[in-house]
């Protein structure tokens, strides 16, 4: 976002910037790929859902009744999506608050990745809002709520933001060569890592606390007051897992950007990670097994909803842990990829259960989301994506940096 | 500074005086302009489902005039909704068909107001919870948190409102009634503080003990409302929510609110720590290398 105005600012000197601008913009790669060929079509399709929403109001391409007022929108793309991008803040504390150098070689593409999905998936917040005119309210300061949940989190994304740019703007200052604008820039990482981390803590958690107040709404297996606490322990194997997953799609479609040697260290990577994912899912469960215990409600296991609780904990919980600690053991990568997927479809599955489908179960007309809903989303998600592949293809990403950067 | 005996004494002196004069401070009476939420309360047993209130809530409010052929009627659970702040539904009880009156309950301690980001959602000191459209983004955590599932949103409206019950605050600041307390032709609904309020609801069950159920619906009921019900039966043959807490609702965030400034004051000092500490700890190992 930012070098775009950067270099939108330096447009007028024309010469050797407008050159810089066109080789920018020129598409690199196949253009009829099968993944372009599918997404687009979406795109613009959401595009023009988008349109009929403003025109028309939030009702006219959604689902929402004044029951459940908050649907796919903010359950997956904003509380679903938030959770994956905490990969950036477990790598950033391992790799420059433990100072384990093992993990750098993937830092600058998880810090892109929780930058983009937070700017995506907190900008698709804007869509849903019914009066988005009025969102500067809370941050110019005519109207601080500060007893809200949701100021929080409002300002911790927007300073989440601001924290993870500058942890990647080095990357930006070595694509335009500013060398003097990259020594500062780095030297701020550090201060940027721990304002972050925390932020992090904060806002992950309290995505969670949203719901505190909603006690008699929520199906009792999924609401206790122990939701932050639960969603932050498992913003961390969320967020690895994303990065499991990511870095195996990207060590393929960006083959030729990586170097032999971090070809090589993947593996390793992986490794670590998956025994990371491991105990902090065992701590999840445990975790869980306590808030189940303390909150009695042995009884609703043999109802619908407790068959779906206990394959949410079983399948989804016990089983990724059970298969990180093995293929740990076995050091196989297929089954830790396999483990990391069980473990995002799990990390879904929670995060819609006690956003949506726990949410008013008791209520007389359900809610499901739209085609069109589903449409936006998927339109938010593939743009984020497009985004992601042009910034990797140009910026030093995944690629070694220029010579001229001594590390 | 040593503390000998003479200035224990004398500390010891100061503080229990302060101390009793401080319990003298806090003794005195409130100040005068002190204002004491208003409070409606609604007699079930007088209330005969006539929907005037509804009429003039809607006329009231600038919304399109209720149906004539939408009355309350057993069996149907009729909701307030974007068009109507104020709806009568029918019961069939162990007494017979009760009539009871649905809207905005006007919490003491309101989740709305804690939920609102922008203060969009606020709590009037005279009691009226209000609606601000200059500042509400709408984001619908009011109606999220809403115990009462009160707040409701215009869906179809590329400016759509939060909308629910004010309790006529306009009218109120005019020294009016609300307009549905004016209305009632029953007298079920009364008006006043909510002290006088409760103390009517007592003096009512006790006057008359074979009439009515014993409680008030709002005493407690989460925290506290600025509605309160009486009825000749329990609460929930009348659809009223009782499976609520008593506490306020903004209790259920405050302890997560208030480990906030905690963690964003150890938070950085303990990663700054940690960072220094294993930094140090791979110089050395680099050193003896």
């Amino acid at each position: 976002m930012s070098n775009s105005n950067y270099t939108s600012a330096k447009d007028n000197e024309g010469g050797p910037v407008g050159k810089f601008l066109v080789a920018a913009l020129k598409p690199r790669g196949k253009i009829f790929t099968p993944f372009n060929i599918i997404s687009f079509p979406i795109i613009l399709l959401g595009l023009v859902l988008i349109i009929i929403r403003f025109a028309k109001g939030i009702g006219s391409i959604t689902n929402l009744t004044q029951e459940v007022p908050w649907g796919l929108w903010i359950g997956f793309d904003v509380i679903t999506g938030v959770a994956f991008a905490g990969g950036a803040y477990v790598i950033t504390f391992i790799v420059y608050i433990l100072n384990v150098k093992k993990y750098y070689s993937i830092v600058r593409v998880t810090v892109l990745n929780g930058f983009l999905a937070y700017v995506f998936y907190a900008g698709a917040l804007l869509l849903d809002l019914g009066r988005p005119w009025n969102v500067i309210n809370p941050i110019i300061g005519n109207s601080f709520g500060v007893s809200s949940v949701l100021f929080l989190v409002a300002w911790h994304f927007l300073l989440y933001m601001i924290a993870q740019l500058i942890e990647f703007s080095p990357a930006i200052a070595e694509w335009i060569g500013a060398k003097r604008a990259r020594k500062i820039l780095s030297g701020m990482t550090l201060a940027a890592v721990i304002f972050g981390i925390t932020l992090s803590t904060l806002h992950q958690s309290g995505l969670g606390a949203l719901y505190l107040m909603a006690k008699e709404k929520i199906h009792p297996l999924w609401y206790s007051e122990f939701i932050p606490v639960l969603f932050f322990v498992s913003s961390i194997f969320a967020g690895l897992s994303m990065v499991i997953f990511e870095g195996s799609i990207s060590q393929k479609v960006f083959f030729n950007q990586i170097s032999p040697e971090n070809h090589k260290a993947h593996n390793g990577i992986l490794l670590g990670l998956s025994k990371i994912c491991a105990f902090t899912l065992f701590v999840y469960l445990f975790l869980q097994v306590i808030v189940f215990v303390h909150g009695k409600h042995h009884d609703l296991l043999g109802t619908p909803m407790g068959y779906w609780y206990l394959t949410e904990i079983l399948g989804f919980v016990l089983l990724p842990m059970l298969l990180f600690f093995y293929s740990y053991r076995k050091q196989n990568i297929f089954m830790i990829k396999l483990s990391a997927v069980v473990t995002m479809l799990g990390v879904i599955i929670n995060r819609l259960n006690v956003t949506i489908i726990a949410f008013r179960w008791d209520a007389a007309v359900q809610y499901y989301p739209s085609w069109m809903e589903i449409v936006v989303t998927l339109t938010v998600l593939f743009t984020e994506i497009w985004i992601f592949r042009w910034i990797v293809n140009r910026l030093p990403v995944l690629r070694e940096p220029p010579s001229w950067v001594k590390e | 500074m040593s503390i000998n005996r003479r200035n224990f004494f004398q500390v010891l002196g100061l503080t229990g005086l302060s101390m009793g004069t401080g319990k003298k401070l806090g003794a005195e009476p409130p100040k005068k302009d002190e204002k004491e939420f208003y409070a409606i309360l609604f007699d079930a047993t007088r209330c005969g489902g006539c929907q005037s209130c509804e009429f003039v809530c809607a006329w009231e409010h600038d919304l399109p005039e209720p149906d004539p052929e939408d009355i309350p009627e057993v069996g149907v659970i009729r909701k307030t909704n974007e068009n109507r702040r104020s709806v009568i539904n029918a019961y069939d009880t162990s007494q017979g068909e009760v009539y009871v009156k649905n809207q905005c309950m006007h919490c003491c301690q309101p989740a709305c107001t804690a939920a609102c980001l922008t203060r969009a959602m606020y709590k009037t000191e005279e009691g009226p919870v209000i609606w601000r459209g200059n500042k509400c983004m709408g984001c619908r955590y009011c109606m999220v948190s809403c115990p009462f599932d009160v707040p409701k949103f215009e869906y179809h409206s590329p400016n759509p409102r939060i909308t629910k019950c004010d309790m006529c605050f306009d009218r109120l600041k005019e020294g009016e009634l609300p307009a549905c307390v004016e209305n009632c032709p029953g007298e079920a609904l009364t008006f006043g503080t909510r002290r006088e309020m409760i103390a009517e609801a007592r003096r009512r069950i006790h006057e008359d003990p074979d009439l009515y159920y014993d409680g008030i619906y709002g005493e407690d009921e989460a925290g506290g409302t600025g509605w309160l019900y009486i009825s000749p039966v329990p609460f929930e043959e009348l659809g009223l929510r009782t499976n609520l807490q008593k506490k306020p609702y903004p209790e259920l965030t405050k302890g997560f609110l208030y480990s906030v400034p905690a963690i964003f004051v150890l938070g950085p000092a303990l990663l700054l720590g940690i960072n220094q500490s294993t930094k140090n700890k791979s110089n050395s190992e680099d050193n003896h290398e």
